[in-house]
This record gives structure tokens, sequence and C-alpha cells, in this order.
């Protein structure tokens, strides 16, 4: 978890960029980073539509997703859920497809997805019926895209949300 | 003459005399004539012993300090601040996170879940990643009274303010001056010393021999004073201009060192014929490299550039590793200049570092130069307590070739169609994204020698 001494680190390495904002640019320095296939998809979900930097504060917000769930919290419908919830860590995740952000994964957008995933290493016909194949899997209400509730109940994704507790910094 | 009248200078003038006459007899007989003839008094010892104790004190009075404020101390991890398991591969990973074994299968098998994998790596690394911090000093445990090696300073307690005063008092009236005394005293008779304070080397028997390369990891400029200290060698490295270039030049009148203009570095062919030629002269004194071509802050060793392992001959592998807590030697180029970093050197306490000699290798049948350099890499990073890394040291100051993204994309469609062979394919992935590189790394090798010598 993100203790003090992590929002310490956290400070100083964001220090190390500008003081202030952030900017995209500023994700570049991060090489593990840069070599993420999908390591732009990742930066741009810190920034809101539209905006060109980010402050610190929304900046952490980001990151509280990450933080590991709480198994046991009452529900009492007045408190806000909280960042790092797992319909939260899930919403990040389904945004990591949705770029536009319309509450939809369109089969362009899947798409978009694999091929950065994969690039060179398959044919674009092979791109196709993955997405095709994925696609007819997930769509339950045959709109030909894949909707947050259906994301949810995809083969995996609901297995994962053990994993996605485990998500710890 | 008519300032000596009064009476006041003549003794100030008297005093001043005196004390720098004391001054250089002091720092003749006590420093320059043991070091040029070898002998030791043991003063830098008990000048260690009594530093760590100091130290000691002064954290555990931090650490009380803290305490009665209810703070916590900022101590770094060496793990930084993510709960990682132990590394495992991008194919170990995602087949937990599919739960189940995979069968071979001619149509790749993509699951939408696979994001996840990428999406926590993604910003595991924008929190922490393993290249950036190799390129920034590393942090202490304990604070040596230095404040730049100190996150938590503020007002702790009287008397620590005191301690820290001495030593900043102790540190530019003393041990600074002495120092800038001594490197003008140095450099014109072309021997540079700064404090080299407890030089341990062991397995003297594994000294480098002529006709062999040298080579070693790289923190400071003051590795190469370091290894000359205790040998002679042939240097490698680039023409540069100022006081470095004249140096170079007077260097080369006693003995023989490879100096290249800077339009040579790009002809690999001709560097490494140099490099044999000079070799094969077994009258010729072993050459020194230093094959990451940049400095690291001396936790890990990073990606040796394999042009040096090229040659068909002995290397030597050298082992140097700094201790930390009395002064952090890693310069930091894009951050300090060549003064700056002097100076700083100069104010520390001391510069403390062991050197390990370690059994000559050499190429055996059916390795490459690359697998070869990985493997003498290996033993110093053994050898040295360091991190053996895989990245290019050159990624201080270049962005990320495109070459490891795809590398990434390569793995993870191996993944889809299920291969079982991971381990060599990412061998050999490592191998041709250095065969890229290769025509690159020239420049990128001139790019970083051209701003160090600046």
């Amino acid at each position: 978890a993100v203790g003090p001494k992590g929002i310490f680190r956290v400070i100083e390495r964001s220090e190390q960029w500008s003081v202030g904002e952030l900017e995209p640019e500023d994700f570049g320095a991060i090489r593990e980073l840069s070599m993420n296939p999908i390591g732009d998809r990742i930066i741009s979900a810190f920034f809101s539509p539209g905006k060109e930097t980010v402050d610190f504060a929304s900046f952490v917000r980001i990151l509280a997703h990450f933080h590991p769930t709480e198994t046991s919290r009452s529900r009492d419908g007045v408190q806000p859920e909280p960042a790092n919830s797992r319909t939260r860590k899930l919403k990040f995740a389904f945004q990591l497809y949705d770029q536009d952000r319309d509450g939809k994964i369109s089969r362009e957008e899947l798409l978009q997805v694999l091929r950065t995933m994969l690039e060179m290493q398959v044919t674009e016909e092979q791109l196709q019926s993955i997405a095709e194949r994925a696609i007819q899997e997930a769509d339950l209400d045959q709109d030909d895209a894949i909707s947050f509730d259906e994301f949810r109940k995809v083969r995996g994704v609901d297995l994962i949300r053990d994993q996605i507790d485990n998500w710890e910094y | 003459m008519t300032w000596f009248t009064f009476p006041g200078d003549n003794l100030l003038c008297r005093c001043l005399g005196i004390s720098i006459t004391a001054w250089l007899t002091l720092l003749f007989v006590f420093i320059i004539v043991p070091a040029v003839l070898g002998v030791s008094f043991g003063i830098r010892r008990l000048y260690m012993r009594t530093l760590l104790k100091i130290f000691a004190w002064a954290t555990s009075r931090m650490e009380m300090g803290a305490k009665e404020k209810n703070q916590q101390l900022h101590k770094p991890y060496s793990n930084g601040i993510i709960a990682k398991e132990s590394p495992s591969s991008l194919q170990q990973e995602l087949q937990e996170l599919r739960g189940s074994a995979s069968c071979p299968r001619s149509e790749p098998e993509f699951e939408m879940a696979d994001i996840f994998y990428f999406c926590r790596r993604g910003v595991e690394s924008i929190l922490d990643d393993e290249v950036t911090k190799r390129f920034s000093a590393q942090e202490l445990e304990s604070w040596n009274l230095l404040t730049r090696s100190n996150y938590n300073f503020r007002h702790i307690s009287l008397r620590l303010t005191v301690l820290w005063g001495l030593g900043v008092l102790i540190r530019y009236g003393i041990l600074l001056p002495l120092r800038v005394t001594l490197a003008i005293t140095g450099i014109s008779l072309l021997v540079v010393l700064t404090t080299l304070v407890g030089f341990l080397p062991n397995r003297e028997e594994n000294k480098p021999k002529n006709g062999g390369i040298c080579v070693s990891n790289h923190t400071t400029p003051i590795d190469v004073i370091i290894l000359a200290n205790d040998g002679c060698y042939s240097m490698v490295g680039q023409v540069h201009g100022g006081l470095m270039g004249m140096m170079q030049r007077a260097m080369v009148k006693s003995s023989p060192h490879i100096w290249f203009e800077r339009s040579e570095v790009k002809d690999r062919h001709l560097v490494a014929k140099r490099l044999s030629d000079h070799v094969a002269d077994k009258t010729k004194q072993p050459i020194l490299i230093f094959p990451e071509g940049t400095c690291i802050n001396n936790t890990s060793v990073m990606m040796f550039k394999k042009g040096s392992f090229e040659i068909a001959c002995t290397v030597y592998p050298v082992a140097i590793k700094y201790d930390p807590r009395f002064g952090d030697a890693f310069w930091n180029s894009s951050k300090f200049g060549l003064v700056n970093y002097l100076l700083r050197m100069m104010s520390s306490w001391a510069i403390v570092c062991s050197v390990w000699y370690l059994p000559p290798m050499n190429r055996e049948e059916g390795e490459d130069a690359m697998q070869f350099a990985n493997r003498v890499k290996a033993a110093i990073a053994a050898q040295g307590g360091l991190v053996d890394l895989i990245w290019d040291g050159g990624l201080k100051r270049a962005k990320v070739k495109d070459a490891f993204k795809e590398e990434q994309q390569k793995l993870y469609s191996k993944v889809l169609v299920g291969e079982q062979d991971e381990g060599e394919q990412s061998d050999d992935m490592h191998l041709e994204d250095e065969n890229q590189e290769e025509d690159e790394n020239p420049e990128d090798e001139s790019n970083q020698d051209s701003t160090k010598g600046q």
C-alpha cells in the first residue's frame, strides 16, 4: 500500500519531471513505460478528455485505483464509492479499451487495442478474426459492441476480480 | 614597502607565512611522499572508524527525534515502493491470469482480460522502474552528515545541528582546501590525487597482464584513477579538447594509449583493428575499457557493449564497488558538470571503494560476443554485489528504442499461439535486438562521450 513513504517517493518522481502539472511527454521519460505496448493508453488514462495537463491531485486520484480493496466494507449507500473498489478497477481497465468514452467498446476500438498489443506479429486477417470472436463471445445484447456490464461478465474478466485485489502498491 | 610598517600587518604576514609552510610540509610528508612510496600510516583507518561511529550516533539521534514527533523517518527500501512478488516472465504471468494450462492452438486465442497484465506493469513502472532509478544517486540508510544525502533534514536537536555545522567547517575549511592543493600539485605532476581512503584490493594474482583487456563497471571518472594506481594500463577513449586533451597528449608521451578522433568512432572496424593490434603486441600494457559506455550509480551493472568482446584475447574482469556511507561518488552527468562534481567529491568525507580482480576469462567455443559479454558482466555483478541488468546504459540520455516494444509484442503473440520453448526465444530476441542496435551504437557512444567531455 502507498503509505507516507510511498507518497514521498511519488512526489519525488513527479518533481523529477516538472513542478505543478504533468504533460504526456513527461511520462515518456519512464523507459519501461515506453516499452509497454499499451503505454500510451495508460498515459492518456491520467488525463481528462480535452485536458492537456494533469495536476498532482488528479494524478494521485488515478493511482488510488490501484490500492488494494478492503474486503470488509460496509455499504450504507451514503458513502461515495471508493477509488479502489472492484468496480472502479474494472472501469479503469474498460476505459483502456474504450478510448472515446462512450461507454461501449466498439469493434474498431477492440481492433485498435489488438493492433497495439500485437502489431507486426500477426496478419490483419488474424486480427480481424480475433476481434470477431471476442465480440461474439462477449456481446450479449447483440448490438455489435461491448458495454461495461458485458465486459464484467466476459470469461476471464470475472475470474480476474480476485486477481485485481492483488494490485498492491 | 610602506605597508610593512604596521606591526599588526607584520605579524599577520608572518603567521600566514608560517601556517602555509607548515601546511605544505604536512601535506608533503604525510600524503604525497607515502603515496608515491606506497607506505601507509594507518591514519585513514582510524579516520574511517571515527566517522562511522559519528554517523551511527547521528542516525540514532534522528530516529529519536522522529519518534518524539510520531513521524516515520524516510528510509529507502532497496525494493522500492511496490509489493512485488518474485519477478516472472510475461508468459508465466499471463498463464496465471488465465488460470489454466494452455494447449497449442493454430488459431491465436485472445482474452480480453490480458490487458490487465500490461496495465499493471504500466502503472508499476510509473511508480518505480528498474532503469530510471539507476541513474540517480543511491539512497542511504543512515545519514552521513552531508545535507545532500539527507531527506529528513530539519532541526532535530541542537547537538546534531552543532555536529553538522562542525562537519561543514571541517569539510570545507580543512578537507576541501587540502584536496584542492593536492589537486593542483597533482595535476602539475601529472598525477591527479583525490582523497582515496581505504583501497582494498583482493586476489592480487589476477591482475591484468600484457596482451589482455581489462574491463570494469563504470561509476565515476575516478574509476580510471583507482585502477591506474594499481597498475599501468592503456586507455581507450575519444580525443577531448581543453584540460582533458592536454592530459591525454601528455599521457601518450609516457606510454601508448589509444585515443580516437570523433570521426573514427563511427568506423567500428578501424576501432577493432587498432585494439587488436595493440593487444597482439605482447610488450604493450593491457587495455582498460568500460563497456557500459556511461556512468551508472553503482547499484547495478548495465548492458556491456559487445565491441570490446569481439577481439580474440583474454579478458580480465574487475569489479569496483564504492562504499556510499562516506560520500557518493556517482557522477550524474546530466545533473552536474565536471567542476561541480569535483567540488562535491572534494568536500565529501572520503571516497571509499573496494576493487576485486577476478580470474581471467576467455571466449569459449560456440559463444558469440554478446553471450561472452553477458558472462563477464554476471561475474562482475556477482562479485561486487550489484544487480545484473540487461538494460542499455545509453537509456540515460536516449529514448527507448522501438525494438524493445516489439519484443514485448513478440512475447505476447507467442503466448496467444501457445509456444512452449519460451526460454530460447527470449534469448534470441535479445540478440536480434542488439544486432539492430549495433548500427546505431557508434552514434550513441559518440553522443555520450561528447557530453561527458564537457
